[in-house]
């Protein structure tokens, strides 16, 4: 393999791999802030159970987050300096605003947060929580407003043959940025959803094999208590309520990932019709979205694909909001593309082996085709289960099935997988661009980089490799032990979050006298320890 | 000279000398978890004396990274792609690290301590020899070429000023985390620290001051002698005034002669950002290596709020978590009782 098919699957793995951790992270956060926030008005210990329990899942899954992030930001000048020097000067500023606004608040506040449950005030421990979890919205924002900008660059000119930043404002509210932020944001919250319904689906589930909870004359619920640790009746609430908050959250997000990507379709159309056009494999202008493609998808040529099922005007819909307008295929933005930007790469050796060779201008449409269908598909799988759980569960507790309540475990990974499939999509299909130009009417259509330019000259296939690899194993051989842990801390409930219950005797209302505002022990100097 | 970018070259050192001085002892203290604490119990009076802020130190180094990125596209490129391998092996000490200190204490067995403790002090040693390794090839230069690529392979980058800068904030975070450890400690962790600093110091600055003199000899201003003069003051101060018993003096001491220190070496080399070894004319300046005075104008004025911003709530995380940490705090560990194994307790409600 060449240095540039290495770089770019680097990327890609990375990418993706941390992109697992940050949704559940930005979502989790959203999620736990919420829990804390109640605790803190009722003082019901169900909620403060929840904080601990929840917030013990979020950090084991945040510190994955913080540990591949500082990949991402070191691979641009690693393996991509070429990339680098071209869009610095625009690209760079909302990275280094992201770490100094953003990233430094939520990883202050959230050690605060962690170890300061004694030594802060409620109040303010809470809004340390709050601090950090909007802490990590903006720092979504700013990385989305980078990303947007290699979609839909604004705000630039050329000097000198790069990009010089001469409007700010332009950059910081690309139309591209604003809908994909919500975008992403509610992906975040589908993923943290599905991850409380599942969980919580396999507690209640457990109740009621072990014979805890049973099943009134009436059908409905009877909580019932065990002489254990943490098996009481607050534990029939943490679990019960988690599963709704999960379900609603789940459905709510989806109908906002549904709503926000609508919104981002249309704007994809008219600055990358390419890559809409791939992600219908639609080679001739038409109105009809396929359900069902089939031919050498991977070939990029269109002459072998059939549609075999579609539906007439939704397309249309899709991408202007009508039934009838026709949208551009595969083959007519060939020829305005070629003759926009050229059919060879230049012969520079900037772009190494490629120099001189013909552009492919369709990205992958195996990958562009079925990444969009599985996106949307996975996203709708999740909320379906969602509203069916909330069904299912009216009587106040899961049915006994085994199989029930492994599928429910088992859909936690729907929404990571839309998610994955979602930015695989949207990644790939603005190849063979790195920094895609603008076709549309107020784009800025002369700022554009191919992928085949971008990366590190200096920089041997072999050093590629060899990070590729070693990275790859490292992340699959600490993905192991993340998911370990997880299911190790989701198995011992909410006592493993809170061992102080196993201390005193499972009184229901044992804890419920440490709500917030009690006075704290004064030589109690780790609320938390290592 | 330029205003704008003599500017964000002061930031970016100002962010570098933040990260060394925050992270240093965190990074020492993660060393010291394997030559210092003795027992299971002792390393978790270090794991927490910088449990609640080592994950803020560690953003000074992507802010540092991030900034030159923004700043210098051009330093930031050459830099990052000419140390690939070097680069690599500090990602994965990071890696292994973070997920350490968090992980460490989710295990129960012996094997899974004593395997995260190793990550924790190898991966410490590992980041911090190859950011110091990095810092000091961004001094004393990298064969690149016209177009900032590195010549020579992927090793081309080795030299002895890499294994100086490497063993340089190696010995300097040890000695910082020992004073760190005396301030933040009590009891025999403390006295040993203490007594530790008194004994190394000498022997751990000796790679830093070297490599600030050999930069002062190569291009060094008058002030940036007296800087040098100064620090090896300070360097001094910090010795008698542990000797003596004032911890935190002395670690103030300490963090006078990081600051000096870091002056003198980033003001020497100042205007060149990264030199060339082929061509002088290949060197990367404050000049050629910057953004546009507009994007450079945009982030001065963000981060003339957000620096002082971050030092502020920065400096209160560390007053909130001021007490000392010793043995005797240390709860025990985190035991808990499996779901799983309820079913043979279980009684109806």
């Amino acid at each position: 393999m060449e240095a540039l098919e290495i770089a770019r699957w680097q990327f890609g793995i990375t990418t993706v791999y941390h992109f697992m951790m940050v949704p559940l992270t930005i979502g989790l956060g959203l999620v736990v802030a919420v829990m804390q926030t109640f605790w803190h008005r009722t003082g019901k210990v169900e909620y403060l159970r929840m904080t601990k329990f929840w917030g013990k899942l979020f950090l084991i899954n945040f510190i994955m987050g913080v540990a591949t992030g500082i990949v991402q930001e070191f691979q641009f000048g690693m393996a991509w300096s070429e990339y680098s020097r071209f869009v610095g000067d625009v690209f760079g500023a909302p990275l280094a605003l992201e770490s100094l606004l953003a990233f430094f608040v939520e990883s202050t506040f959230l050690g605060l947060w962690i170890f300061g449950w004694k030594q802060l005030k409620p109040g303010i421990h809470l809004a340390c929580l709050w601090v950090a979890v909007v802490g990590s919205v903006f720092s979504a924002y700013f990385i989305i407003v980078a990303n947007s900008w290699m979609q839909h660059p604004v705000g630039a000119e050329i000097i000198d043959g790069r990009p010089v930043m001469t409007d700010a404002w332009a950059v910081f509210t690309n139309n591209t940025a604003l809908v994909a932020f919500p975008h992403t944001l509610m992906g975040a919250l589908a993923v943290a959803g599905g991850f409380l319904l599942g969980i919580a689906w396999y507690h209640l589930w457990r109740r009621r094999t072990d014979g805890i909870d049973t099943i009134g004359a009436d059908g409905k619920v009877i909580p019932g208590e065990a002489a254990i640790p943490g098996r009481d009746r607050t534990d029939y609430k943490v679990w019960i309520r988690s599963l709704r908050i999960g379900a609603v959250v789940a459905m709510i997000s989806f109908a906002g990932t549904a709503l926000t990507g609508d919104l981002q379709g249309k704007l994809m159309f008219e600055q990358q019709p390419m890559k809409m056009a791939a992600a219908e494999a639609a080679c001739h202008d038409g109105t009809g979205f396929s359900v069902l493609s089939v031919g050498n998808l991977g070939s990029r040529n269109c002459d072998e694909i059939v549609a075999l099922i579609e539906v007439p005007g939704i397309l249309s819909f899709l991408a202007n909001g009508d039934f009838t307008t026709e949208v551009r295929g595969v083959n007519g933005l060939l020829d305005q593309y070629k003759a926009d930007y050229g059919t060879h790469l230049p012969d520079n050796p900037i772009y190494g082996e490629r120099a001189g060779q013909e552009i492919e201008y369709v990205p992958v449409m195996e990958v562009t085709y079925w990444g969009f269908r599985m996106m949307i598909g996975f996203g709708g799988l999740a909320a379906l289960a969602a509203l069916i759980a909330l069904w299912v569960t009216r009587n106040g507790t899961v049915p006994a099935s085994r199989w029930l309540m492994r599928l429910a475990v088992f859909g936690i990974l729907a929404p990571f997988g839309a998610n994955a499939a979602g930015w695989i999509f949207t990644e790939m299909g603005r190849q063979p661009f790195v920094v895609a130009p603008n076709p549309d009417l107020n784009g800025i259509d002369q700022v554009f980089m191919f992928t085949a330019a971008a990366v590190s000259p200096g920089v041997s296939a072999g050093e590629l490799l060899t990070s590729l690899i070693v990275l790859t194993a490292v992340y699959a051989a600490l993905l192991v032990v993340e998911v370990k842990l997880l299911v190790k801390f989701i198995r011992g409930g909410v006592v493993s979050a809170m061992p102080e219950l196993a201390h005193t005797p499972a009184d229901k209302n044992g804890d419920a006298s440490k709500g917030p505002g009690t006075g704290k022990p004064a030589d109690d100097v780790l609320a938390f320890a290592y | 000279m330029e205003l704008l970018p003599t500017i964000w070259f002061i930031v970016i050192a100002v962010l570098w000398t933040g990260y060394l001085f925050l992270e240093g002892f965190d990074l020492g203290v993660g060393m010291l978890m394997k030559l210092f604490a003795r027992n299971n119990t002792e390393r978790r009076v270090l794991l927490n004396t910088v449990g609640p802020v080592w994950d803020g130190n560690e953003v000074w180094l992507i802010t540092a990274g991030a900034a030159t990125f923004a700043a210098f596209p051009l330093w930031y490129a050459s830099l990052f792609s000419a140390l690939y391998l070097p680069l690599l092996v500090v990602l994965v000490a990071l890696i292994f690290r973070a997920v350490a200190f968090e992980y460490r204490g989710k295990g129960d067995t012996d094997i899974w301590r004593s395997r995260w403790d190793w990550a924790i002090a190898l991966g410490s040693f590992f980041a911090a020899f190859g950011v110091g390794a990095a810092l000091a090839l961004t001094t004393t230069g990298l064969p690149l070429n016209a177009n900032g690529d590195r010549e020579g392979g992927a090793f081309a980058w080795f030299s002895g000023y890499a294994v100086l800068g490497g063993l340089a904030v190696v010995g300097f975070s040890l000695l910082h985390a020992l004073a760190f450890l005396a301030l933040k400690t009590d009891g025999d962790v403390r006295h040993r620290a203490r007594r530790w600093f008194v004994r190394l110091l000498p022997v751990l600055l000796l790679p830093l001051a070297g490599w600030a003199l050999f930069i002062q000899f190569l291009e060094g201003k008058p002030w940036t002698w007296a800087a040098v003069i100064v620090a090896v003051i300070a360097a001094a101060a910090a010795w008698f005034l542990a000797r003596r018993g004032s911890e935190g003096r002395a670690f103030m001491a300490m963090g006078v002669f990081l600051i000096l220190g870091s002056a003198s070496i980033f003001g020497a080399v100042f205007p060149v950002v990264l030199p060339s070894t082929l061509d002088p004319a290949f060197d990367l300046t404050v000049a050629n290596a910057s953004s546009s005075d507009y994007t450079l104008g945009l982030m001065s004025v963000v981060a003339a709020v957000g620096l002082p911003l971050v030092i502020t709530y920065q400096a209160w995380t560390y007053w909130v978590f001021r007490r000392r940490v010793s043995a005797s705090q240390i709860p025990a560990a985190h035991s808990f009782l499996p779901a799983i194994a309820v079913r043979a307790f279980t009684t109806k409600g």
